[in-house]
């Protein structure tokens, strides 16, 4: 029991796929200029993650190494088309303004990472979870930047308005540089580096 | 059996893919319904988004319903179709151009050297929708798409009752780069289209995109419109598509009915 609160735990903190093995990161500048998208893409990553992670421990003990990869791909590319039509058929606004995104889940990283280095060669169970981890590591990450960008940005949470901007008679004069790529850039940046010094790599001790 | 056999693999592989398609279609095939409604309503919700009649808290069909009169209209002659004509094609419920563009009685084939918007084959048959206001046509909302980069953009455009000034402008539809084409989303950018002038004083067709910004010193610029930075080839598909469909080819001659016989 332990061990599996441990493989659960160390990906959503001293492990996080995005700032601790720095992967994922494209989707993460890409869809958390608002806290709406960031939600979205959280869960159809976490949801893909978990269940590839499941199947491919499943049949882990038949698949040829000659088409490892490519069992790998079909399996995670047919879980990310079923995220897709599930979003587009329940939460049809924020699909568009994911667009291209939900179907890049199949390049993203984490997946294939997770795949290769755990899903092989571990049991269902311990491979699921691990999945889950890895899928709320990444979406704490993605919440956080999706945070701070869309409060500082446009000063709203969620599209509702919690600093009132100066166009709608407030006070507060949305910073536009959070609305773009690089402000995720910096933001990922600052929480590699909080989490590097709470919890050193080998070798990057001082 | 050794897992790595040819025979082996072959089977797993199938095995696999058999999976796999039987739960993607599964999931294609049993939402299919829920998404043709969403992509429906959001089309609804753009027509009413142009027109400036959607508020997030009012039904969007209701709204529609009691604001927007739809009705057809031939392209070539500008003559809207009577009702008594209406098919499984042409109908103001389910229009869906694309279907009428094809289809060897309604659509045509654009000569090569007209084919401003980059589409091919254009319906002859448009739906076109009237903003009602007091019993009186306040606006009308054409719709109008082309090619911009990788995809076709669908769009409305909504014109006031003087028939040159624009008020309102969208794209329901496209796959265009986010960030750079997929800008064409941007409200700031859609705004800035709201009041310039479609034609000029003459009658003649003045509206253009520009790659860049627009100078404000410019005497022409009343009708012209900031292009979209980094994105000049989906800039020039607007801009064209655009032309292509308030021009003589496109909505021309019902417009100029329209200023004829007035609007009724």
């Amino acid at each position: 029991m332990n061990k599996l609160k441990k493989v659960f735990w160390e990906p959503v903190f001293s492990n996080n796929p995005i700032v601790g093995q720095i992967l994922g990161i494209c989707s993460a500048l890409a869809v958390t200029s608002k806290l709406e998208t960031s939600i979205v893409m959280s869960l159809a990553v976490t949801f893909v993650v978990a269940f590839s992670n499941l199947a491919i421990s499943l049949i882990r003990r038949h698949i040829p190494s000659s088409i490892r990869i490519l069992i790998e791909m079909t399996i995670i590319a047919s879980l990310v088309i079923i995220a897709d039509q599930i979003i587009k058929a329940f939460a049809y606004d924020v699909s568009k303004q994911l667009s291209v995104y939900v179907g890049l889940i199949i390049t993203n990283c984490i997946l294939m990472g997770r795949a290769e280095a755990f899903a092989l060669k571990e049991p269902p169970l311990k491979s699921f979870v691990d999945g889950l981890g890895n899928g709320l590591g990444y979406s704490l990450i993605l919440l956080i930047v999706g945070f701070i960008r869309e409060l500082i940005g446009s000063g709203k949470l969620l599209g509702f308005s919690v600093l009132k901007p100066v166009t709608e008679g407030g006070w507060y004069l949305p910073n536009g540089l959070f609305l773009l790529a690089p402000s995720a850039f910096v933001l990922i940046g600052v929480l590699i580096w909080l989490l590097r010094t709470w919890h050193p790599k080998a070798g990057e001790e001082e | 059996m050794s897992k790595e056999t040819t025979s082996k693999t072959i089977a797993v592989a199938l095995g696999v893919c058999l999976v796999c398609s039987v739960l993607v279609s599964l999931a294609t095939v049993s939402l299919k319904d829920r998404q043709e409604r969403n992509r429906r309503l959001d089309k609804l919700k753009n027509i009413l988004v142009v027109s400036g009649l959607y508020s997030k808290k009012a039904d969007i069909a209701k709204t529609f319903q009691d604001k927007l009169r739809p009705r057809i209209v031939e392209l070539e002659t500008g003559v809207p179709l009577p009702e008594e004509r209406y098919d499984g094609l042409l109908n103001t419920r389910d229009f869906d151009l694309n279907r009428v563009a094809a289809d060897p009685r309604y659509g045509m084939t654009i000569p090569a050297e007209q084919d401003l918007a980059g589409i091919k084959r254009r319906p002859r048959f448009m739906i076109v929708y009237d903003v009602i206001h007091d019993g009186a046509v306040e606006k009308i909302i054409l719709p109008v798409y082309g090619k911009g980069v990788w995809s076709t953009l669908y769009g409305f455009m909504a014109l006031g009752k003087d028939l040159k000034t624009v008020e309102g402008f969208s794209f329901y539809e496209h796959g265009e780069t986010p960030g750079l084409g997929g800008e064409v989303d941007n409200p700031r950018w859609q705004r800035s289209w709201v009041g310039k002038q479609a034609f000029n004083k003459r009658g003649e067709l003045a509206i253009e995109v520009l790659r860049g910004k627009v100078d404000p010193e410019d005497p022409k610029a009343v009708s012209r419109i900031d292009g979209l930075s980094g994105a000049s080839l989906t800039t020039r598909g607007v801009n064209n598509l655009v032309r292509y469909w308030l021009g003589e080819h496109g909505y021309g001659p019902y417009l100029d009915r329209l200023r004829r016989e007035g609007m009724r």
